[in-house]
């Protein structure tokens, strides 16, 4: 028996947690914290003080509140290990209601007056949770564990095994109801950014801001200064915090320097761009009105500097998640900066000399450190203080926290330590995310034994200090200044020589220990419950690759992304395999470097601020008729206008299409494209980009165009008038406009730069107002200046004209209805009063407004394409239209629109459909099948592209793509729709119901 | 002109131009600025330029602004220009550029095409929040394409605390809607 356990001094008890209220008693110096105020806070309901300055973290342990959560899949009493964003345990729920706000890192937390906090993943209580229960059937919850087990049956899946699972694995829960807090957006340029502020970046901020260029420094702390707010090191003969004080101040006096604490830069993206999230009220209650939580800010940077520093690292022993087992960086962070002393009796177990300075500090501040396990035999011991060489710690004891730890010694015998914290360094990682956003792999550095950034990072970014693995304090300085000066003198500044102030460059004398074998759980992955053994387990079943064992144990997957823990795993992986951890290599980095809100993605793009909206010129008309609106594209265009007594859609519909083909109708057609096209080689241009000819049309009037896509396919429609020798004006879809711009511009300076052709858009210029019915010229005399009788406006006619007394105007005599009809357009400004006009002018003469929908009713009964037969995938021919495909020119879409399955003679031909029963009601979308065939895509003979209600009819009618439809006029077939299960007889019949001959139109 | 019996409104919908002032910060909507757009034709671009000198019409290079003694002008694409004058004496403003260049040039009327909303007030920090113009390199005389809450904008920067934004007129509320909720975040 060579392994003599030996008791101390007996076990401390469980810190009596409840009945600390709001003494504080484990604060035991100021810090940084501003103790002449008290603020109040509740933590699970209870009522705790803490002080302007402090973290939730700082504060809980203060008031001696270590159990701060359960674990993830085990439910293991948790506390906090870090004091920094890389914590992984203390995740808690923040505020309530609406703004109830679920794995929050107690770390980041800035305390406030009034904070409210819960514990979560617990139930009924965080002392006592019932699901605490699969700490006991941990040997089946292994990795890999659910894949094993719920395979089968498959269907249960969904239904059954996930939602038990999430239920009992988990984190907090959302509020499901809607966020009430604004978010903004916003653009940043800065010659160099500096990402973090500790001593390298605020060196490099100096060195920049001195030299005048345009500086932005980002902090996800409140408080700049980094780890020299943790530490007891001089800097430049003052203490670190004092120096970063005075730095602060002198970038803050300097007016080419943005200072933005509270700001974590989340990714690297092209082009020296970053994506940073600035806190703006997180550390308040709730934000004023009408201000911003949060900003999410796109910084355009020539040069960075990337001055994240590092995170320590845990070493891996038995039971080493117990409440009280925490990382000694921490440890020191919480006596130096908020003078809070995380346990009365501490053990420090370190691999390197920075660990050491934990328990200097603690000594010095009268705390009792009982032991430091040194795992290195080697170097000299710390005076008056155990200091054991070559030993580590095995296990350790207690319930919901820390009560002692098992410490083998070199020569192998084990000895109990009673402590109540055991402060953990493993070493440091430095923090390269960043530099690996554009997939650059981490590089191994063995005096550090740990990943230091790759040289082929982001182009423009320099690492500075401990992220670049310069882990002492004059490191930091060093290489933040000197990173600052090549990004400035790469920019052409002239950088004077720096002045370094003094400071410790300590060794970090690191004998690497990434974990203590023995029996039982050794957890290294905190927050997905990852331990030592499901490594193994990994391995045995040969997920060895560190992406395989990371998707296997999900192993760094959880809102930490394994900050603490992923390249312990894998240097544990490392050793079972027995290749070198360069070899094993690090998994990929990804934007955000922290967890960031949805909401601060979504900006002010929710609600009716979601994207713009398109007003009409009439719209404060139609809404005062009463109009129901429709969205077409970000148009809202009137739909119809309701008369009282309506009471269905239908009847307003039927209304105004009857009263537009016996009086006269106006509706507001300005949303359609409007290009202005002039040049002298106007024509030229409009002849190549229409399938027909416009080069010949007459100065003074309108033809109707078709517009081809390369591949032969309709692209768009519209009219285009000649208004002048080199200058047309052409209408596009609606829906089309902007494309069709953007193909004419592609055309003109990409395809045929050669030719003398000006584009510029109209479509806003313009109201344009369509008038149509047997009285529109009657209605229109009374508004034109001028003559528009028949002979001196033909159709198609189109020209400059005044209107209402003298205002220019632009007339056009087309129609999309079939009746007589004119398009007016006036200065869109004027576009209220002339619809106004119309409609005072018209009442003798039936003037009705109408909207989209009788629109389509009057274009479906004249046999007019648009959008359900202008769908991308049809051509001229389909269309009816072949005969416009000019051959006696080449025009885009003209070569292959005669491609041998596009111009078959039995292709898809328009035909207007009617139902056999005027009663049945035709569903758009239904297919034809022949009367005697089976509804199978085999007998498909074409859809129905438009369906509406004729009034003048009677009953509905349709339009469709018909197989071989020119040639089957009187048949008739199904339309048969699989979906909504409908079927009905129908006859094929001409696309024009209305006025085939065309008499109306020439009015 | 011609005094026709037509009543304006402005892009916002307004008879009367709303101005609104929050904190330091004033959005006005003005409709007294007549604009064109002026291209010169294909190889035409030095009779254009002499024609604008003559004129007095100033042709600023790309990304600026200048005004002339009549008409102000700012840069577009190559070769084009918006032309900015008066409304009450520029109204038809095609009619007074057609004689100036004849037919070396194509010439638009764009004035109601854009909503137009003059900002006054500390311009920096207002428009950090809504596009990603570099204010510290976009001194006075500066005109450029820049898209505000996805709206597609021109913006010329006047004077250190003055900025015009032309924005689609269609769009003016959603246009106006962004400039005033950014302006009451930074207030």
């Amino acid at each position: 028996m060579n392994q003599a356990l030996r008791q101390t001094e007996g076990f401390v008890a469980d810190l009596p947690q409840a009945a600390l209220g709001p003494s504080q008693v484990q604060r035991v110096g100021a810090g940084l914290v501003d103790r002449s105020r008290t603020l109040s806070f509740t933590f699970d309901g209870r009522a705790y003080a803490g002080h302007p300055g402090d973290t939730l973290a700082s504060a809980l342990l203060a008031n001696g509140v270590r159990l701060m959560g359960r674990s993830f899949k085990y439910h293991r009493p948790r506390s906090v290990i870090a004091s920094s964003s890389e914590e992984p345990n203390a995740l808690v729920e923040l505020r309530s209601g609406a703004r109830a706000e679920p794995n929050t890192r107690a770390t980041v937390v800035e305390l406030w007056d009034g904070l409210e906090a819960r514990s979560q993943n617990r139930w009924p209580s965080l002392a006592f949770d019932a699901l605490g229960v699969n700490d006991f059937v941990s040997p089946f919850l292994t990795a890999g564990f659910y894949y094993k087990t719920f395979m089968w049956p498959a269907a249960f899946w969904e239904k059954l095994y996930e939602p038990v699972i999430r239920r009992a694995a988990g984190l907090g829960r959302l509020s499901t109801e809607a966020d009430p807090d604004a978010y903004d957006k916003g653009f940043l340029h800065c010659d160099l950014l500096v990402i973090g502020a500790g001593p390298s970046g605020l060196m490099a901020a100096l060195t920049a801001g001195r030299a005048g260029a345009r500086v932005i420094l980002c902090d996800e702390d409140f408080l700049l200064g980094g780890r020299l707010n943790a530490e007891t090191l001089a800097v430049g003969g003052q203490a670190g915090t004092d120096w970063a004080r005075a730095a602060v101040a002198e970038l803050a006096a300097l007016p080419n320097v943005r200072m933005m604490p509270r700001t974590t830069v989340v990714g690297a993206f092209d082009h020296g761009v970053f994506a940073a999230v600035e806190r703006v009220a997180d550390h308040v209650a709730a934000p004023l009105a009408g201000k911003p939580r949060q900003i999410l800010w796109r910084i355009t940077a020539r040069r960075s500097v990337l001055a994240a520093g590092a995170i320590e690292r845990p070493i891996a022993f038995r039971d080493n998640d117990r409440p009280g087992v925490m990382l000694a960086g921490a440890v020191r962070a919480y006596l130096n900066r908020w003078g809070v002393a995380a346990g009365r009796r501490v053990a420090l177990f370190v691999n390197n000399e920075d660990g050491l300075r934990t328990a200097r500090d603690l000594d010095a501040r009268g705390v009792d450190v009982v032991a430091v396990i040194d795992a290195r035999p080697e170097g000299e011991r710390l005076p008056g203080i155990r200091h054991l060489k070559g030993a580590v710690v095995t296990g350790t004891a207690g319930r919901l926290g820390l009560t002692g730890i098992t410490v083998r010694d070199a020569q192998g015998r084990e000895e109990r330590v009673a402590c109540d914290v055991l402060g953990v360094s493993g070493g440091w990682n430095p923090t390269v995310a960043l530099t690996s956003h554009h997939s650059a792999r981490p590089v191994w550095e063995e005096g550090i034994a740990a990943f230091v950034p790759s040289l082929d990072g982001p182009k423009g970014l320099g690492v500075a200090g401990a992220a670049a693995g310069a882990l002492s304090t004059h490191g930091a300085l060093a290489t933040g200044a000197a990173r600052a000066a090549e990004a400035l003198e790469d920019l052409g500044f002239r950088v004077s020589s720096v002045d370094l102030p003094e400071a410790e460059d300590a060794p970090v004398r690191l004998r690497p220990l990434w974990h203590v074998s023995g029996t039982g759980r050794a957890w290294v992955d905190f927050q997905n419950d990852v331990t030592v053994k499901d490594i193994k387990l990994a391995h045995q079943e040969n997920f060895r690759s560190v992406e395989h064992l990371k998707r296997y144990t999900t192993l760094g997957m959880a809102t930490d992304q394994g900050k603490t823990s992923n390249v312990t795993a894998l240097a544990v992986m490392a050793e079972l395999t027995g290749k070198g951890i360069p070899e094993t290599g690090t998994t990929m980095f990804r934007p955000p470097y922290t967890p960031v809100s949805m909401g601060v993605l979504a900006g002010r793009s929710r609600d009716e601020g979601f994207k713009p909206t398109r007003l009409t010129p009439s719209h404060k008309w139609a809404r005062e008729q009463g109009a129901v609106f429709v969205e077409v594209g970000m148009w809202l265009r009137a739909q119809w206008f309701p008369r009282p007594g309506e009471t269905t859609w239908r009847e307003s519909v039927d209304r105004e299409v009857l009263a537009t083909r016996k009086g006269v109708g106006v509706c507001d057609v300005t949303t359609l494209g409007k290009i202005d096209v002039q040049g002298t080689d106007a024509g030229a241009f409009l002849d190549r980009v229409y399938a027909n000819t416009f080069s010949t049309l007459p100065v003074g009037k309108v033809r109707y165009g078709l517009m081809l896509r390369e591949d032969g396919h309709v692209m768009d429609d519209g009219t285009t008038a000649r208004l002048g020798e080199h200058e047309y004006v052409m209408t596009t879809t609606t829906a089309n406009a902007v494309a069709v711009f953007r193909h004419l511009e592609f055309c003109r300076q990409c395809l045929w730069p050669d030719l003398d052709v000006q584009l510029v858009s109209t479509t806003e210029a313009w109201a344009q107002v369509s008038v149509a019915g047997p009285n529109a010229r009657r209605l229109l005399e009374r508004v034109v200046d001028g003559d528009i009788s028949d002979a001196a406006f033909p159709t198609m006619a189109c020209g400059n004209v005044t209107v209402c007394g003298g205002l220019r105007a632009r007339l056009f005599r087309i129609s999309f209805s079939g009746e007589l009809a004119y398009e007016i357009a006036v200065p869109a400004r004027y576009g209220d009063a002339l619809i106004r006009e119309l409609m005072a002018q018209g009442k003798d003469l039936g003037a009705t407004p109408y909207g989209t929908e009788a629109l389509g009713v009057l274009r479906v009964e004249k046999g007019h394409v648009a959008g359900g037969e202008l769908n991308g995938q049809s051509t001229a021919l389909n269309m009816g239209l072949g005969r416009m495909v000019s051959r006696k020119k080449d025009s885009i879409g003209m070569v292959l629109s005669q491609r041998e399955e596009l111009v078959r003679e039995d292709g898809l031909r328009l035909v207007g459909v009617r139902p056999v029963d005027p009663t049945a009601v035709l569903k758009g979308g239904s297919h034809f099948v022949a009367l005697d065939k089976e509804a199978v895509a085999a007998n498909d003979d074409g859809w129905l592209t438009s369906v509406v209600h004729s009034p003048h009819l009677g009953h509905q009618i349709a339009l469709g793509y018909l197989r071989n439809g020119a040639a089957r006029m009187g048949e008739r077939l199904r339309v048969v729709n699989l979906l909504a299960k409908t079927e009905v007889e129908v006859e094929i019949v001409s696309p024009h119901f209305i006025d085939p001959e065309g008499e109306r139109l020439r009015g | 002109m011609a005094s026709h019996r037509l009543k304006p409104l402005s892009a916002l919908g307004r008879e009367f131009l709303a101005v609104e002032s929050i904190g330091p910060v004033t959005v006005a909507e003005v409709m007294d600025v007549a604009l064109a757009s002026l291209a010169a034709r294909r190889g035409q671009e030095a009779v254009v330029g002499a024609a604008a000198a003559q004129a007095g019409i100033p042709l600023p290079p790309p990304g600026r602004a200048e005004v002339g003694a009549v008409c102000g002008a700012f840069w577009v694409s190559p070769e084009m220009w918006f032309l900015e004058a008066p409304f009450a004496t520029h109204e038809d403003v095609v009619a007074h550029l057609r004689p100036v260049f004849g037919e070396a040039a194509s010439i638009t009327e764009q004035t109601d095409a854009w909503a137009r909303l003059n900002v006054t007030g500390p311009l920096g920090p207002l428009f950090e929040r809504l596009c990603n113009l570099d204010l510290g390199r976009f001194e006075p005389g500066s005109a450029t394409r820049t898209v505000i809450e996805h709206v597609g904008c021109y913006a010329i920067r006047r004077a250190p605390e003055r900025m015009t934004v032309l924005g689609p007129r269609s769009m003016a509320g959603s246009l106006h809607h962004a400039l005033t909720v950014a302006a009451r975040s930074v207030a």
